[in-house]
């Protein structure tokens, strides 16, 4: 689904392509750090503790989360700054990208790239002898992944619309609730295998996301109701 | 050759794209990526179409600053068109450009993973006579050092060699180099790179189709190549190109000399372009006194230069500046020169396009396009493509630093931008792709695998 989102909606404009990249990169330097003040905090710990790891890699998990919600909005500031320019330039005053449909963008790009990292090796593995799972893992481990990092992607996606609007109109509220959601997404995940745990509250999560992202949009129950049923 | 004096009467050539100089290439040649045309030397000619490409600047994001240094410029006309001309396929140029970067990095990528004759360690260059299997750590550091050295120092006196050769006008005989290494890539690389293909999915096949099938190649990427032709299929031949000499690099060359050659060479790549004594600044500039595209057949171009009687663009045709196209070299903008990559083996140094020397054509520019140099496509490749073989993480690090390049790239353009020069493409994109790959090699990894095996997602 992702891919196809970004064949349909981003592969033909150009700037969207960038937007979409470097919100790919802004998302890999996010996990960039998070994961190196991971690696410290192990290293500087005892290896052998079993707890103590589990519990430094909660501490790694929500602290990456906070980290990816403050690269979302440096990329935000930065978004804001591009966008100046390109009214500047341009020729009717007018810029050829809106700031919603950035943010949209940027959530793609950050959704893309974690989903990548989420899924990536999971499927190269997939590719070679049935080995994944081996070791006493659920028997839907691959199913539940591709759910998840599905229902992940959408969800920044989301998250990015409505960040980038509650920057935009500050309305702060809308941002911590965005932050508050995505650690409470990561956090339901602390509870695979069990996945009724994970799975569901994040999908409703994501539907929450979702209506409220729609509505910000600018978009009504009628709207869709006229396009659903091909009105014109 | 006539065709020279003809050409000196366009002065356009050139025009369109800002190409950064990219000398990165394989040892031999320096590609680059020019910038020339005029807009530098900001030639305000009547026919200049607009290319003054000065500001291709293809990226838009973080444009705020430069908007300013843009934003005055409503003086005259003629600018004021071409800045927003500019700007608005500014992001449309860099796409231009990633598709083929990308498009290289799949297939070096590819390859690497399924064929393993990429990733056998057969044998070392001759450039590289330090091997890297010494017991100590110190040793295999001060020969991967030595190893450098030694390469840089072949590129060095191959690029010097070249723009001695193009400055004393000694043009048959760099034409005769290109068309000899190039003919040797796309000959004997191929060759290999079938077999090699071939044997690993246990597919049969005979000599004689084989001898067929790398003729065909062979002969129409030498005619698209270093003559006419279509501009995608020209562009494909330079991609393909550039990973067969990628690929030649990930397998020739040892580990630790590999990632200390790519740093060395952005480092060389920003001096040779940068300093006024570099070699390549003195080519670009050599070539631009005389108003001839710069070896063409070791340039990307994104856009293309048909020559036709009548001016009609390509593509979508611009308004104004259709009119004016002086024939500049078409086959300038399109050559790549594959053979850069080849000096490495051969020697020879990629020709300089006959192209420009053919007899004078009204060319028609469709598009400034942007001109990347075929080196630099091949160390990016050598870059992605030593992650994927190399790296524990995968596939993880193999994407990080192709973002990472891609990022590299923007950033270059949009500096192209800004400075409205030729610039170095390697140094900015090699240096995070090196830092991305370390450091998700060895800091994101762990997290990612504990991650993965709890069932964690962040």
């Amino acid at each position: 689904p992702a891919l196809g989102l970004f064949l349909f909606t981003i592969a033909r404009d150009p700037l969207r392509i960038i937007i979409l990249i470097a919100g790919a990169f802004f998302w890999l330097v996010s996990l960039l750090l998070s994961s190196l003040i991971w690696f410290i905090a192990v290293k500087a710990s005892d290896p052998r503790d079993e707890p103590l790891q589990k519990g430094l890699l909660i501490f790694g998990v929500m602290f990456s989360v906070l980290l990816q919600e403050a690269f979302r909005f440096l990329y935000y500031k930065l978004l804001r700054k591009a966008i100046e320019g390109l009214v500047a330039l341009s020729e009717d005053g007018c810029s050829p990208i809106s700031i919603q449909q950035m943010a949209y963008v940027a959530g793609v790009g950050f959704g893309l790239m974690s989903g990548a990292f989420s899924m990536i090796n999971l499927l190269a593995d997939a590719l070679g002898p049935g080995t994944v799972g081996i070791h006493g893992d659920s028997q839907l481990y691959f199913l539940t992944s591709a759910f998840m990092t599905m229902v992940l992607i959408f969800l920044h996606t989301f998250w990015g619309i409505l960040f980038f609007h509650g920057c935009e109109h500050r309305r702060w509220w809308e941002i911590v609730a965005v932050v508050v959601m995505h650690l409470a997404v990561s956090g339901s995940t602390f509870c695979n295998p069990l996945y009724v745990g994970s799975l569901v509250p994040s999908y409703l999560l994501m539907a929450a996301a979702a209506v409220w992202a729609y509505l910000l949009s600018g978009g009504s129950a009628q709207n869709l109701r006229r396009f659903l049923l091909c009105k014109s | 050759m006539i065709t020279f004096m003809n050409n000196s009467d366009s002065e356009e050539e050139p025009c369109n794209e800002r190409t950064s100089l990219m000398s990165a290439e394989s040892p031999p040649v320096p590609s680059y990526q020019d910038g020339l045309q005029a807009s530098e030397a900001g030639e305000p000619q009547a026919h200049r179409k607009r290319r003054t490409g000065s500001s291709r600047s293809p990226n838009n994001i973080a444009d705020g600053d430069m908007s300013d240094s843009r934003v005055p410029v409503r003086e005259s006309a003629l600018e004021n068109e071409e800045e927003e001309l500019t700007l608005k396929y500014g992001a449309k140029h860099v796409i231009m450009l990633f598709v083929p970067v990308t498009l290289c990095m799949i297939v070096v990528v590819a390859t690497i993973k399924s064929v393993r004759f990429y990733t056998e360690k057969n044998g070392q260059l001759i450039y590289t006579p330090f091997s890297e299997d010494t017991p100590s750590v110190g040793q295999r550091l001060l020969n991967s050092v030595l190893n450098t050295i030694i390469m840089i120092s072949v590129i060095v006196v191959m690029t010097v060699f070249l723009v001695l050769l193009y400055k004393y006008r000694c043009y048959k005989f760099i034409h005769g180099w290109l068309i000899l290494s190039s003919l040797m890539l796309l000959f004997l690389f191929t060759y290999i790179y079938l077999g090699e293909v071939l044997k690993t999915y246990n597919v049969a096949m005979d000599y004689p189709t084989l001898f067929l099938i790398i003729w065909n190649f062979g002969a129409v990427g030498m005619i698209c190549i270093h003559w006419k032709g279509p501009l995608q299929l020209q562009q494909a031949y330079l991609i393909m190109i550039s990973a067969l000499m990628a690929l030649v690099f990930i397998k020739y060359l040892p580990e630790w000399s590999a990632w200390v050659i790519l740093g060395a060479i952005s480092i060389y790549d920003l001096m040779a372009v940068l300093c006024p004594k570099g070699p390549l600044r003195m080519l670009v500039e050599t070539a631009q006194e005389r108003n001839e595209p710069i070896f063409p057949a070791l340039i990307y171009s994104s856009a293309m230069i048909w020559t036709v009687g009548m001016a009609k663009p390509d593509t979508a045709a611009r308004g104004p500046s259709q009119q004016m196209r002086d024939a500049a070299e078409d086959g300038r903008e399109n050559h790549g020169s594959p053979s850069h990559a080849e000096s490495q083996m051969s020697e020879t140094r990629s020709p300089i396009p006959t192209r420009p020397i053919t007899s004078f054509e009204e060319l028609e520019e469709e598009e400034r396009g942007v001109k990347l140099g075929l080196g630099d496509f091949i160390f990016y490749s050598v870059l992605v493509g030593k992650a994927a073989a190399t790296a524990s993480g995968d596939w993880n690090t193999t994407l990080a630093c192709f973002v990472a390049i891609l990022i590299g790239l923007c950033l270059t353009l949009l500096l192209l931008a800004v400075f409205k020069k030729a610039l170095p493409a390697l140094p900015i994109s090699i240096t995070f792709g090196l830092i991305f790959y370390f450091s998700t090699d060895n800091i994101v990894r762990p997290f990612m695998d504990t991650l993965a095996s709890h069932q964690l997602y962040i």
